[in-house]
């Protein structure tokens, strides 16, 4: 017997990343800047705190919301560094990960057919995550000279009567954009007028550089009781492999994440929750320390692009810069593919993102120094090589 | 916590440039992680210019800011008979020097690597490095314990080192990362 997969899973396509990935593992020697995730190993004293709970024998299941002591931390911690408030009791869930927690909301959220917006280039969940929740994506490119900010008339011009949701990441996955609070005013203007949902996966949002404070939708008048406030511990705690992510939301909202929540994965793991409240707690220097040194190499990794004649913004968040390679008159995948097979450099082509990331590839500088100043030389030789 | 310190700079070229308080904070921090990273690095990561960057770590040199550099040696792999040890001293204060006179005394002597004045139990603490066992204890017995400050020592020689001056002289192995992931 053939077994036949569900069509709308079998009509998703296989992410860039993942193709991409397959030809580099057969490779050795290779200098990656392929990677989403910190190269910092979660700081000691949140790796400790988490031993300690298992010694004391916390390995159970916990509340389906979540450990209450957790929910109380995120609580103080949204209110703290984005001046939100959350009721731990209702309005706070704990997911396995921002990416459990977006499709929770968009599974509560969509009935089939209903529309959702996010901007493009983007990171590469989202648009299969709201195929699956039987959604209908539609992309709104954001552009290199508006920083890949998201425009308020390109927003205005993609709603449609179908239109329920607006998915937002900023800074964003791959091009490091982010948005000032005016901008923030007239996309949050546009929401309420369309009644529109917006999920806003701020995942990035401590590591924000020059010393600039993050701003986020969630603040705007009228927004907070239409906006899925979605964040975790994975970038600015390094702490990718514990999968801690959480949701804030009104309480009726919560309600119905919750019970998809409940029955497909239950809780969070403990082990992550004990650990995430150490890192909310006290977590503070640590978060800053790292930031530092991403900052650092941002400025290093942005120079060295531009010097060797590809253009490229630097990023005011995220871990990622996003150069143009347009000038090499190659295409995004044939400068990733050779960049890789000639001179062993990782980079992701722009197009894993979207078609709208076409003429750009995405590298990350959350590599060690060393590696990324060799990679810097092995680049310069190949893109002079092209000219 | 980033100071206050800021200053202007002279370059080379005779130009006068305003040094923000944290750039000195980030080139110590640099100088501290690895005072031997190349200054046109640092100029990079720092998105200030290689003269600033030199400039300003004359300037903390000639201030008496950056006292030197050292290379810190894993004592497993070099020199291995040589033998260090951590004494804690009880001295009597004077009354008119109180304790920096008699510090700076026992200070001077060349086996003595640091010298700290401490709360606690004690006075001072001192770190000393000797040839062999035999020398550090002459060193104890005929130096520090015959001054007449000193009232009392214990000394504690190092068995193992596994952490110093934040360098680890045990490393754990670098953990597997996936190499391209979104």
């Amino acid at each position: 017997m053939s077994i036949r997969i569900a069509d709308h899973v079998r009509d998703i396509p296989r992410s860039g990343i993942r193709d991409f990935f397959e030809i580099v593992q057969t490779m050795d020697d290779v200098i990656s800047l392929g990677i989403g995730e910190p190269d910092f190993a979660t700081p000691w004293h949140i790796r400790e705190a988490a031993i300690y709970a298992l010694e004391k024998g916390r390995t159970g299941y916990t509340s389906n919301l979540g450990l209450p002591r957790l929910r109380r931390s995120i609580s103080d911690y949204v209110r703290k560094k984005f001046g939100l408030r959350y009721d731990p009791l209702a309005e706070i869930l704990v997911s396995v990960g921002v990416s459990e927690a977006i499709d929770l909301a968009l599974r509560a959220l969509l009935n089939p057919g209903d529309e959702v917006l996010y901007h493009e280039p983007c990171y590469v969940s989202y648009a299969p995550s709201i195929t699956l929740a039987r959604g209908v994506p539609r992309a709104i490119e954001t552009k290199a000279e508006d920083g890949f900010s998201l425009r308020a008339d390109a927003l205005e011009k993609a709603i449609t009567p179908r239109t329920k949701v607006l998915m937002l990441n900023f800074p964003t996955n791959p091009t490091g954009a982010t948005m000032t609070a005016a901008q923030w005013e007239e996309i949050a203007a546009i929401c309420v007028r369309h009644d529109v949902v917006v999920l806003t996966d701020e995942i990035y949002s401590e590591l924000t550089f020059e010393g600039g404070t993050h701003s986020t939708i969630a603040t705007c008048p009228g927004m907070q009781e239409r906006t899925v406030f979605l964040h975790g511990l994975s970038k600015a705690f390094a702490m990718t492999g514990w999968r801690i992510g959480y949701a804030c939301a009104p309480a009726p909202l919560i309600e119905a994440m919750m019970k998809i929540h409940q029955y497909a994965i239950l809780c969070a793991p403990i082990m992550g929750q004990d650990a995430a409240i150490e890192a909310l707690e006290r977590g503070d220097e640590s978060v800053a320390s790292m930031r530092r040194e991403y900052e650092r190499r941002r400025n290093f990794i942005t120079r060295a692009l531009n010097d060797m004649g590809l253009e490229c913004l630097k990023p005011k968040g995220s871990f990622y810069v996003f150069p143009k390679i347009t000038s090499t008159g190659l295409t995004s995948r044939e400068f990733s593919m050779q960049l890789l097979q000639e001179h062993k450099v990782a980079v992701v082509p722009g197009t894993a993102f979207g078609p709208s990331g076409e003429g750009h590839v995405r590298c990350s500088f959350a590599t060690g120094l060393d590696q990324i100043k060799v990679a810097m030389e092995r680049m310069a030789v190949f893109v002079g090589g092209l000219r | 916590m980033e100071s206050t310190y800021s200053d202007f700079l002279r370059l080379p070229s005779g130009d006068w440039v305003f040094m923000m308080a944290g750039h000195m904070d980030a080139i110590i921090d640099l100088l501290q992680q690895n005072a031997l990273m190349p200054r046109a690095d640092m100029a990079r990561l720092l998105d200030m210019e290689l003269e600033e960057v030199e400039s300003a770590i004359a300037k903390l040199e000639a201030e008496g800011i950056v006292l030197g550099y050292q290379a810190i040696i894993n004592r497993e792999k070099w020199d291995t008979e040589k033998v260090t040890a951590i004494i804690e001293v009880k001295i009597t204060p004077e009354r008119d020097g109180g304790f920096d006179r008699i510090a700076a005394r026992i200070a001077k002597f060349e086996e003595v690597q640091s010298c700290y004045l401490v709360s606690g139990g004690y006075d001072l603490l001192i770190i000393v490095e000797a040839a062999n066992l035999r020398n550090a204890a002459a060193f104890v017995a005929q130096k520090l314990s015959t001054i007449d400050a000193v009232q009392a020592t214990a000394t504690h020689f190092r068995l193992k080192t596994y952490k110093e001056n934040g360098a680890f002289h045990q490393f754990d192995s670098a953990p597997e990362r996936l190499s391209v992931s979104p």
